[in-house]
Formats: structure tokens, sequence, C-alpha cells
């Protein structure tokens, strides 16, 4: 055909411009993922000290990590305890606070924001306010436990204890599911609730047969990114540990993580020690193709279409 | 129960034989809901909101009674404020993370402008695979790359102990930014993006002259992002500014700063609510944008 001989032109030109526009995120992917993905496989091959040249060893950093590293077995299972208990919960609790949020008839303004606010804490800054509530000596929470005759437990003192206090610390910060699932709630179109009203059904009725199938796609998606947030756990773990711990440990000091007793070690602060405090390079790379594998597989189940993340039209 | 609704029609005649006491029934159900649903609500909020009133209350309370255990503070100590303020380093701190903070969102903004248009608005070969790209770097955790990605910055760039490794990145692409930008982007019906162009805009001008515009919120909400982003971040610094306390950012530096004022919950106190207040603030102002941004995440199939 002619015509195509003459569109010849402005299809190149059409490639060229879609290449201009993309091209900050070509390079970003080139040079901040792509590379470094290759050299983490790379390094976790090699015996590297970040001084001496790297070494080629073969599999036996892999080796090292599943077999005798002893705080990785440690790590992996409060990753995913964390993983299971924290996002189970925060969807849990953040669905019930988006239904509580839609059924309020005055003051919504206020309670929306009130619910909201504490997910802007700055990670650090919430953590160690967490902390200092919930210190077993002095902490306003014991001592109002106290007051009502109920000895509050050691919270990030005790390693029975340390997990689920910070489980506490995420769920103060609901406020991002909550909205996601309060807009969810909001599109549920109301004639299929005066349906089923009509049909004489009761509230948990309603709730299993129009709200669920109508807000299974954010439900999911919120599971899914929680898993993978949770994944990357790092900032207030390490911190409730460092402080809880009490110990004037000074900013680049090495400890031994996870405070009390490895009980809030995660892998990804199990990279950071590995790699920026023992500068077992080998090591820490093969932890981070560890996490790497777990979040691509969660992310694949992300790109179902019932996650909605990619529309039909892609 | 059934002589009352025998009695009811009697009365109010027969247009509307239920009204007095069913409607009465009706709205005893609706008062008791109402008085339960907030009853909750305010339980809630109270434990949501507790936390800052302590915090609050412990960071004006004297040296002494922070150690205590007490609620009420004696008398307010509000040159404890003074005191963190005059902490060496404090101010700096605060400085570098309005740097790293302003120049990343910048950066990002900029460069995420174009991406999430191209992927949102053009037809070519490859944009799904491109879209499944963006999605799964947006899932990476950062510990995955970052060892390669420090020994570049440390080794070969010598700029470690500075923040430039963590600002940098951010002039090419934050996947998070792209897509949520592009999502919003989807929005935008084609005609306004058709009609620019019969007007003999190209491309380039289309976007800054009618998608820009149009964008305003999308726009807004992955700065706010961005920024909070930046703001809150302890895992970049600690990376790549630990080494150098004159890199060091509020988010990195409020921990320090309670080692080193261990006993002093107070002060503690005063500082992470001065890390806490910042972002509070940006928030009141730009509330919607905000409410929109997290929305915009939870896009539905």
């Amino acid at each position: 055909m002619p015509r195509s001989l003459t569109l010849a032109g402005p299809a190149a030109r059409r490639r060229l411009r879609t290449l201009g526009f993309l091209s900050p995120w070509l390079i970003g992917f080139g040079v901040f993922f792509a590379y470094p993905l290759i050299a983490t496989v790379y390094f976790s091959f090699m015996h590297y000290n970040q001084i001496k040249e790297p070494t080629f060893v073969g599999l036996r950093n892999w080796e090292y990590v599943f077999d005798q590293m002893p705080l990785f077995g440690p790590a992996l299972w409060n990753t995913l305890w964390l993983v299971v208990i924290m996002v189970a919960l925060r969807v849990v609790f953040g669905l019930s606070l988006g239904l509580l949020i839609t059924k309020i008839k005055t003051g919504v303004g206020f309670f929306r924001t009130a619910f909201y606010i504490p997910y802007l804490a700055p990670p650090v800054a919430a953590t160690v306010a967490f902390v200092f509530l919930l210190n077993p000596g002095t902490g306003p929470v014991n001592e109002l436990l106290g007051a009502i005759g109920i000895s509050g437990p050691n919270w990030f003192n005790d390693p029975d204890t340390a997990k689920p206090s910070l489980v506490l610390l995420s769920l103060w910060g609901i406020g991002d599911l909550m909205v996601i699932f309060m807009a969810a709630l909001l599109d549920v179109p109301k004639e299929q609730y005066e349906a089923a009203e009509l049909d004489g059904a009761g509230a948990w009725a309603k709730f299993r047969y129009v709200t669920w199938p109508s807000i299974t796609p954010i439900v999911m998606f919120a599971v899914v990114t929680g898993v993978v947030q949770t994944m990357q756990y790092y900032t207030q773990a390490l911190v409730a540990g460092k402080v809880a711990s009490g110990v004037n440990i000074g900013p680049g000091s090495v400890i031994q993580p996870g405070y009390p007793e490895h009980s809030t070690l995660t892998v990804p602060q199990l990279v950071y020690s590995m790699g920026f405090q023992n500068f077992n390079t080998g090591a820490a790379c093969v932890l981070s193709l560890v996490l790497f594998a777990i979040a691509m597989a969660v992310t694949s189940l992300l790109m179902r279409k019932r996650s909605g993340l990619l529309s039909a039209e892609d | 129960m059934t002589t009352t609704t025998l009695s009811a029609p009697a009365a109010p005649g027969r247009t509307t034989p239920l009204r007095g006491p069913a409607a009465a029934r009706a709205r005893r159900k609706r008062v008791l809901h109402w008085i339960a649903v907030h009853s909750v609500a305010i339980a809630v909020a109270l434990l949501f909101v507790l936390p800052f009133v302590f915090v609050f209350l412990t960071s004006v309370m004297s040296d002494a009674q922070a150690m205590s255990g007490e609620l009420w503070p004696d008398s307010w100590h509000w040159s404890n404020y003074k005191t963190v303020f005059d902490t060496p380093g404090f101010l700096d701190w605060w400085r570098n993370s309005l740097l790293y903070a302003g120049l990343g969102t910048l950066f990002t903004v900029c460069s995420a402008i174009p991406v999430a248009y191209a992927l949102a608005k053009f037809r070519f070969r490859g944009r799904r695979t491109a879209m499944m790209l963006v999605i799964s770097t947006m899932m990476l955790p950062p510990q995955v790359i970052v060892i390669p990605m420090y020994l570049v910055w440390a080794q070969q760039l010598h700029l470690s102990g500075t923040l430039w490794p963590l600002i940098i990145p951010m002039a090419f692409g934050d996947a998070y930014s792209i897509f949520l930008l592009r999502q919003f982007l989807l929005t935008i019906p084609k005609e306004y993006i058709e009609s620019a162009k019969v007007d003999g805009c190209g491309e380039f001008r289309t976007l800054v002259k009618i998608v820009v515009p149009m964008a305003k919120p999308g726009i807004a909400a992955i700065a706010l992002f961005q920024f909070f982003y930046c703001w809150n971040d302890y895992f970049g610094p600690q990376i790549y500014a630990a080494q150098n306390p004159g890199a060091w950012t509020l988010s990195y530096g409020l921990e320090s700063f309670k080692s080193a004022h261990s006993v002093n919950w107070n002060l503690t106190m005063a500082a992470t609510l001065l890390v806490m207040a910042p972002v509070i603030v940006v928030f009141f102002f730009a509330q919607k944008a905000f409410v929109e941004g997290v929305t915009l995440t939870g896009v539905k199939g």
C-alpha cells in the first residue's frame, strides 16, 4: 500500500516522540533498577568486603545465608509474622473504620481528620512517640492501665509483645487504608442496598451480598500492597528496637539488631547490617534477592485483573 | 404491640395508616443508631488523638517530672522547645530535610509528568510491558538494590556523606509518582487533547498548555506524597548520610537525638512534635489534594 510509505515518516517520528517522553523513566529504569539488580545477582556469587577486589565463591554465600547465618531464621520468621498479622489486622481495622465513617451523620469531617492524622506522623517520630507512650516504667499507657488496676505488659521491651506493639503502631497509622475503603464504600450503588432491604436483608446480609462483592478488588489491592510494604518493614522496627533498648548507642555504632532478643529483627534490617556493618556484601545481596523474589511473587498477583491495578485497556 | 397497630388507623385517617407509632419506632431506632455510631466514633477518635496529647503534655514538663510518669505538667516549660532548637545540628537537620524534600519533589514532578502522559495517552507497542515494569519498580523493596547503588555512589562518584545520591535519581522518574499521575491522566477526556492538536499544538505544547493545568490535582497529590516520602525517609539518609552529621535530616537525626538525651523524654517529645509539625501543617493546607491522592492509589478495576 502506498499509504504506508507516506506514513513511515510520521510513524517513526511518533516512536521518537514516545521515546522522548519516556526517556526520564527509561534512563532511571536502566541506571537505578536494572543495573543494580544485575549487580546484586553478581555480588551474590562473590566474596567482597568493599575493600579488596571481589572474588568468585560460587554458591557459598547462598549456603551461608540458608544454613549457617544465625539471624536469618529469626529475621525471616519476624518478617513473615508481620506480613500475616499486621496486614490482616490493618485490612480488617481499615475496613471497619471505613464502614464506621460512612455511617457517621454528624461531624464526619472531624472524625475523618482525627482518624487520618496519625498516618501522617513521620515513622521515626511516631515510633519514638510510641516507645515513650508504651514504656513500661513511666509510660502514660501503663500509668492509665495501672489506674484501673491492670498491670500493663512490657510492650517494646518484651520479646513476646514487641511485635504486637509494632502492630498497634501500624494500626494507629491506618488513615491511608481508611480513606481508600471509605471511597470504595461510597461508590457502592445505593439502589443495591435499597433492593436488598426490600428483600428483607439484615445488616450482615447487606454487607455480605452487596458491599463485599463490590469492594473485593480494593480489599485485594490493600492486601497485596500491604504485603509488599510489610516486606520492606524497616524504619519502625529498627527505631523501636534501638530506642527501647535504651542503650546510648549513638548513630553508626554497631549493636545487635532486633532488640529485644531479635524479636523485631526483619529481613531488610539484616540486609543493612550485613552490607553496611559487617561488610559481607555477598550475604547481603543473597538476602536482597530473597526479598526480591518474594516481592515479585506478590506483585505478579497484583498484575492479575482482579486487583484492578492494570485496567482492561492496558 | 397489636393493640397499638390496631388502634393507629383510627386517629390519623386512612391515607397513612401506620404513620404515628411506626414513625416513632423508626425514629427511635435512628436515634439509637446515631448514638451507637457516634459513641464508637468518639471512643476511636480519642484513641487516635490521645497519643498526640500525651506527647505534647510531656514535651512541656520539667526534666524531673518527665521521668515521673505523671500525665499532667505541674508547670509549663515552653523553653524545652528552645532547648531543642539550640541543640547543635538541629537547624542543619531542618535545612537538609527541606533540601531533600524540596528538590526531590521538584525533580520527581518534572520527570513524572511527561512519562505519565505518554503512558496514559500515547498508543505504542510495549505500553503494557512498560506499565508492568513501572508497577514492578514501585513494588521493589529499596533494600534489594541498595548495595550496588551505594557502591557506585560511594566508590565511583564519591558522594557518600551527602544527600545527592537520594535526590539525583528523582530526576529520572519515580515509579510510584508516575503510576499515580498516569491513573489521574486517564480520567482526562481525549477530546481536550485532540482539540488542542487541531489547533496546531505539538505534543509538548499540548502537555504544557492543556494537560498540566487540567491535571493540577493529580500533580499536587504526587508532589505531596513525594514531599512526605522524603521528609519521612530514614533508610536513605542512614545509608548515604550517616557518616556525616552535617548531612543528616530531621527523620534521621531524631533517633540520635533520643540517644543523646536518653533520660529526657520531655526534650525528645518536643523534638518529636517538631518533626511531626510540618507534615501536619502541610496537610491542613492541602487536605483535598491529599485525600484525592490517597483515593487515587486504590483505583478500581
